[in-house]
């Protein structure tokens, strides 16, 4: 049996593979897609049940707040897709200090949303404040949404930050280089993901009149 | 030394728990999905039995009738997300395909071994319900607003449990798409896989589209109960409906999911004991493909009787006719496979056919449900709850049975007794047909389902349903004992092809397999994977 000893598949699963984890990172982002599709959904159907409503309520949210936000996303859009073709380059330092932009940005996009909801949790508009639950039904169902494809949009934002802190952390060990950029990469698609699911967002909530 | 260290199978080796729970190698994770899955079939069955018991007689049998709704909650929710959609994917799926596409594991094994932990994180959320509160839900499976966001029982948990099981399901279909893609062996293209592969395939990217939509449907539910907020309770500007179309865009394909990778394990088994190819390929494969698109647009089958447009039932009608035709096309090619084919009757076999039989009634009923005037007399009786365990039991169990046997001496390099795995198979087929066939009469006399009491004119027919599932749970014990005292057989020499005739790769390597699936390059038969004039001859 000398030919058992040492063989070996050429098609290994364990093989270093850059082309299936980003197919693998495109399929995941199918599934985001649709988690936030059927929020989507619920929205279209309440927006076309509540018109009235649903116009009344949108005129609380701070539209400036909104539009900075949308900027200060597209900006770190940018900056993660500068750092990718940076680390094709082969240029690491420069990789890193783009991936730190954007993590400055995701921090500014964050502190912006904490004086938002505070203001609104201030009104009372949060769901069970005394305020909200006193609401038009219409309204309070706008709230809601508006909390919580928000929240859920935050939570991603926090992951994506966690991802590029990850990928932040290899090319500054010399572990992803000029040949091997998967994990920049997966992380560059995920954050144009959150980008992409806030461009919608924003004209929903504060834009639509 | 060297060649016997090589050719240490995968259940050789590495010892102790922890190689087994952190282990990386597919075949093992598949082997902790089958243990953890038929643990809780069996106790998913049991709950089934004792439902049946309580309706052997009208009035009270042996529970309340609020105990009642949490049985059959908890047993739908067992059987559903802890046993039913991982188990044909998750055990054989894991197992074989990547030996089936000549390669030693999936694309992601640490994502795969990620989807066990999370399936055991989320069976035990599941389970938990029984121990805290008010006890476990009792909604019934499908946690239908508003009663769901009105009832004191543990629904949030449940709700949470199956959220994350979810998860679990997500990883594995897109571990297996990338795996197809990306790992067949040189010279496999997409039209020389083996036909498990082509279901594994489809049914994986129903995974990967529906269950992020039953995903976020549930963190609704929860939010709802939480924050008391009126989505889906009317009495506070919610729309109930809107819950029930969200749950089915998910739960319909996920019928799909259970039910697509049973029809690659009849496609593997039949061309083995037939010993000769099998009929239609293309159409097999493809029709997979069909059932998983047409099956996204039939879910307002489900909610005919819940309130919808005329046009828009008409056309989830129509549309859920057309599911039957890719599965008949299955059906003939099956039954054309068998035709001249000379045939070696094994337990294995015994399974596909009572599949084929059994998978008929529940396809022709469903489509008696699909009619818009038919499901009106029908709807939310025991004619639903016959049809679906047609569907899954007796079409999907018996295929996982089927699987169990037909590859049972390749994964355990061992034997179990035929003689008993033949006698537990008639009192299978004969329990399982004496306890469902019942309950479409019922139906069809106007039993409503879910109810613990019945008026006396049904008596007869539960009567017999009952005694069913006494003779089916006897076929159980007596399957699984034996699957279980191979282990304890004395050890004959398996060899590579068991079956003789068993033609894709995984019967060319092993049995076991070792730990990096082939111990030589497996050979491709030449016209496809089914190829049996071109049997590629293979050495000890």
């Amino acid at each position: 049996m000398e030919h058992v000893s040492g063989f070996s598949l050429p098609n290994s699963g364990h093989n270093r593979d850059a082309e299936a984890s980003k197919m693998g990172m495109w399929l995941f982002l199918f599934t985001e897609i649709l988690l936030f599709g059927g929020l989507f959904i619920v929205y279209m159907v309440y927006r076309s049940l509540n018109p009235e409503a649903f116009l009344m309520a949108s005129f609380e949210l701070n539209v400036w707040m909104g539009t900075t936000n949308t900027v200060v996303l597209l900006v770190s859009s940018m900056t993660i897709a500068m750092s990718i073709t940076a680390i094709q380059k082969g240029n690491r330092k420069l990789s890193i200090q783009l991936m730190v932009l954007t993590l400055v940005a995701a921090v500014i996009f964050m502190v912006i949303k904490y004086f938002e909801w505070s203001a609104k949790i201030e009104h009372g508009l949060f769901p069970g404040q005394a305020v909200y639950d006193n609401l038009p039904p219409g309204e309070s169902l706008f709230f809601f949404l508006y909390f919580f494809m928000t929240g859920l949009h935050v939570f991603h934002i926090i992951i994506g930050s966690i991802v590029i802190g990850f990928a932040i952390h290899r090319t500054a060990k010399g572990r992803t280089t000029k040949e091997k950029y998967t994990l920049t990469e997966n992380a560059g698609l995920l954050w144009h993901l959150v980008d992409l699911i806030w461009i919608y967002l924003f004209p929903l909530f504060y834009l639509i009149h | 030394m060297t060649s016997k260290a090589m050719s240490l199978s995968y259940l050789q080796g590495k010892n102790g728990i922890f190689s087994w729970i952190f282990s990386l190698d597919h075949k093992r994770i598949a082997l902790l999905y089958l243990y953890s899955i038929l643990t809780f079939f069996i106790a998913g069955a049991t709950l089934g039995v004792l439902m049946r018991l309580e309706l052997l007689n009208p009035g009270r049998d042996i529970m309340e009738a609020q105990t009642y709704n949490q049985v059959f909650t908890m047993h739908g929710v067992i059987m559903i997300f802890l046993f039913i959609i991982p188990s044909i994917p998750a055990i054989f799926g894991n197992f074989f395909l990547p030996i089936m596409l000549g390669t030693d594991d999936v694309s992601f094994p640490r994502l795969n071994l990620l989807s066990w932990w999370i399936y055991i994180i989320g069976a035990i959320m599941a389970l938990s319900t029984l121990l805290w509160g008010d006890g476990p839900a009792d909604t019934g499976w499908t946690f239908y607003a508003p009663y769901s966001v009105k009832t004191g029982t543990n629904v949030t948990m449940a709700v949470l449990a199956a959220f994350v099981l979810g998860f679990a399901t997500i990883l594995t279909g897109l571990n297996f798409i990338v795996t197809i893609h990306r790992l067949r062996t040189p010279g496999m293209t997409f039209l020389k896989m083996p036909l498990f592969a082509w279901a594994l395939y489809a049914t994986s990217w129903i995974q990967l589209l529906a269950t992020p939509i039953i995903g976020i449907t549930l963190l609704m539910i929860t939010a709802e109960r939480v924050f008391g907020v009126g989505l889906f309770d009317p009495s506070i500007g919610g729309d109930p409906i809107l819950y029930q179309h969200l749950f089915w865009i998910y739960s319909h394909p996920a019928v799909y999911i259970m039910a697509l990778p049973a029809f690659g394990i009849i496609s593997e088994i039949l061309p083995t004991f037939a010993n000769r190819t099998i009929f239609g390929y293309k159409a097999i494969a493809f029709s997979s493909l069909a059932i998983a698109f047409v099956g996204y647009f039939v879910w307002g089958h489900h909610m005919f009787t819940a309130g919808m447009s005329g046009t828009a039932r008409v056309i989830f009608s129509v549309m859920t006719f057309l599911v039957a035709i890719p599965t008949s096309v299955k059906v003939f090619n099956w039954v054309a496979t068998l035709y001249k084919g000379s045939i070696n009757v094994q337990p294995p076999l015994l399974y596909a056919l009572a599949f084929i039989f059994q998978f008929m009634i529940g396809g022709l009923t469903g489509v008696v449900l699909g009619a818009l005037a038919a499901d009106i007399h029908l709807h939310d009786t025991h004619f639903v709850v016959g049809h679906f365990h047609y569907v899954m039991f007796g079409g999907t169990g018996f295929a996982l049975f089927g699987a169990l046997h037909y590859w049972y001496p390749k994964m355990w390099g061992r034997m179990y007794n035929k003689l008993v795995a033949n006698i537990a198979f008639v009192f299978l087929f004969v329990g399982f047909n004496m306890l469902y066939f019942p309950m479409l009469v019922l139906g069809l006399m106007g039993m409503p389902r879910r109810y613990y009491d019945y008026l006396p004119e049904f008596h007869v027919p539960n009567m017999i349903s009952t005694y069913g599932s006494w003779i089916l749970a006897t076929g159980l014990l007596l399957m699984f004992g034996n699957l279980i005292a191979g282990a304890w057989r004395k050890r004959e020499p398996i060899g590579r092809n068991y079956w003789k005739t068993g033609i894709t790769l995984e019967w060319q390597t092993l049995s076991p397999p070792p730990v990096s699936n082939f111990d030589r390059m497996p050979v491709l038969p030449k016209n496809g994977p089914y190829d049996y004039d071109n049997k590629p001859e293979i050495e000890e």
